[in-house]
């Protein structure tokens, strides 16, 4: 009655498409790292060690990829921190209307990621409710320069990922037995004691799924460093653009997607290797 | 419910949660809401302060064309991908759960992938593979990339609702004599509506809102609501842009939450309908 054939029929469309746009992509993305940059737009199939050579010798790149991790972990750290209390509450909180806080969170997920970056130049900006209100006040006599700079980038990655980790916390949380807790207390624990050693270790796989999340969606960004950051802050992701669309230089350009793709797997699959994929999935799928 | 109350200790640190909290909350909605206030400032400029309350950018914004016409594009991209992610989805997702077969593992970790690597990758990915066969960048490619980065967020929405669907109310059906397509279409499909339609809108919002991978995808010439607002904003940050903000603001919030409403007075209505039968 469950035939296999009629499985594979049913997954083919998502099959070829899997095939198509993400693994042949990757796979022909792989290969073109060895091919010979000639001049903007034009690359020869003659087979180089040049562009890895390039990539694992300049400086110039390892800047940016630490830059880009430091950044990202940052983002994922304080997403951590910022991202658990919220999670927390909306758990343990006996307010009737839960369901609005969780909807408050899914409603950002529905605005456009460019509007919401975009955003923060009314916060931060020159003409900005931060600076205009510090100058009427006359506490500051110029305004402060917040925007474009590596905190504005960082603060945008965090508008943008702290839902995903509120949700994957929270998701966490909710599968917790409540009696556990109960039972810790009438045990003599003192509240404190209880989260300490029941609450926040059950907690924690949406954690580790929530900062992994948010680690490779931070070291992945294009739009936040380009809307919000100045040129020094530019991330791997701008320079993997700027090569391609810029310079044109697709051989490099590849290289350095692939060299992404290699780190932010990485981190991945060390995860993975202790969480397994399932919380992953909980989270996205909320 | 014991577990945060009792000691002065524990009430602090409710206290103190409660209070981060709301700080959270008003550090995720402060710059929608600048945004959407500013979108009525009569001023010239696109920032602060407020000199005079005005419609006027929304009316020129009636007039900007490259603005209509990228607006155009995405609601098509959009309804599209919708529509065909959704039926991608509802099937895989329908495979998934349902069937046993070799490599169904793998494929599951697979459909998810596109969710979790980085869209300058895809997108990189997808133009030196097109470039390589010497094809050039086309509508219907950009509406591909989209399928593929919804599609993740679909089939995993449908999964958590079929895992629930009791395999038997199927098989019932089948030993009664339908058909798989039958059985498909007057049982599982009513049950699964829920899951459809909640996968379908975000498959909506996630092609409309896609910046990353369409500035690589998007053919020469076309632009997508965010690539057009992010063109504009390269010039600075007009008052225009703050009522476009809004536009978008409340088309995408408002579909969702109307597809919400409608979905679950459906579901109240049929529930009266089945009560009054019995």
């Amino acid at each position: 009655m469950y035939n296999p054939r009629l499985a594979w029929m049913l997954v083919a469309p998502a099959l070829l498409l899997l095939v198509f746009f993400l693994l042949l992509p990757i796979a022909v993305m792989a290969v073109y790292t060895f091919f010979t940059f000639i001049t903007a737009g034009v690359e020869a199939s003659t087979l180089t060690l040049a562009n890895w050579h390039e990539f694992l010798t300049d400086g110039y790149y390892h800047g940016f990829l630490l830059k880009t991790i430091r950044v990202g972990a940052l983002t994922a750290a304080i997403c951590g921190v910022l991202g658990y209390f919220p999670a927390y509450f909306i758990w343990a909180t006996t307010f009737k209307h839960k369901w609005l806080l969780l909807l408050l969170l899914i409603v950002p997920f529905w605005i456009s990621f460019t509007i919401r970056t975009f955003s923060w130049i009314h916060i931060l900006g020159e003409q900005g409710v931060i600076n205009v209100t510090l100058l009427k006040l006359g506490l500051i006599n110029a305004p402060l320069q917040m925007l474009y700079t590596e905190g504005a980038v960082i603060m945008g990655l965090l508008h943008f990922l702290l839902p995903y980790m509120i949700l994957n916390v929270y998701v966490s949380l909710e599968s917790i037995d409540r009696t556990l807790i109960s039972a810790a207390r009438s045990m003599g624990c003192t509240s404190a004691q209880a989260f300490r050693e029941v609450t926040l270790p059950l907690s924690l796989p949406g954690l580790a799924a929530g900062l992994l999340l948010c680690f490779v969606l931070a070291a992945g960004s294009y739009v936040t460093p380009q809307l919000l950051g100045s040129g020094r802050d530019a991330l791997f992701g701008n320079l993997i653009y700027d090569t391609i669309m810029g310079q044109l230089n697709w051989p490099m350009g590849a290289t350095l997607s692939i060299v992404l793709f290699v780190i932010l797997g990485f981190f991945a699959a060390i995860y993975t290797r202790y969480m397994g994929m399932s919380q992953i999935v909980k989270g996205l799928g909320g | 419910m014991t577990a945060r109350r009792g000691n002065t200790e524990g009430r602090l640190a409710w206290r103190m949660t409660g209070i981060i909290t709301l700080c959270v909350y008003i550090f995720l909605f402060a710059p929608i809401v600048a945004t959407v206030v500013l979108s009525f400032n009569d001023s010239m400029f696109g920032g602060f302060p407020m000199t005079g309350f005005s419609f006027r950018w929304y009316a020129k914004l009636w007039e900007n064309e490259q603005v209509l016409a990228a607006f155009q594009t995405s609601l098509w991209i959009a309804l599209v991908t919708a529509t065909v992610t959704t039926a991608i989805g509802l099937v895989t997702a329908f495979a998934l759960v349902r069937f046993e077969f070799a490599g169904k593992e793998l494929l599951s970790t697979l459909v998810i992938l596109p969710a979790l690597v980085p869209e300058t990758i895809l997108g990189v990915g997808l133009l030196v593979a097109i470039k390589a066969v010497d094809q050039p960048r086309t509508l219907p490619l950009l509406v591909l990339g989209h399928i593929l980065l919804a599609l993740p967020y679909v089939v995993l929405i449908v999964q958590a609702r079929m895992v629930g669907i009791r395999r038997i109310y199927d098989e019932a059906a089948l030993s009664l004599g339908a058909t798989r397509l039958q059985s498909f279409r007057e049982i599982t499909l009513p049950l699964l509506i829920p899951a459809v339609v909640a996968g379908a809108l975000l498959a909506f919002t996630i092609s409309f809102d896609n910046t990353s991978a369409s500035l690589f995808w998007r053919p020469a010439g076309v632009e997508t609501m965010p690539t057009q607002i992010l063109s504009m904003l390269k010039i600075s940050i007009s008052p225009e842009i703050n009522a476009l903000g809004t536009v978008m603001i409340l088309v995408t919030v408002g579909i969702p939450l109307v597809g919400g409403i409608v979905l679950q007075s459906l579901s109240r209505m049929k529930r009266r309908d089945q009560q009054r039968e019995t």
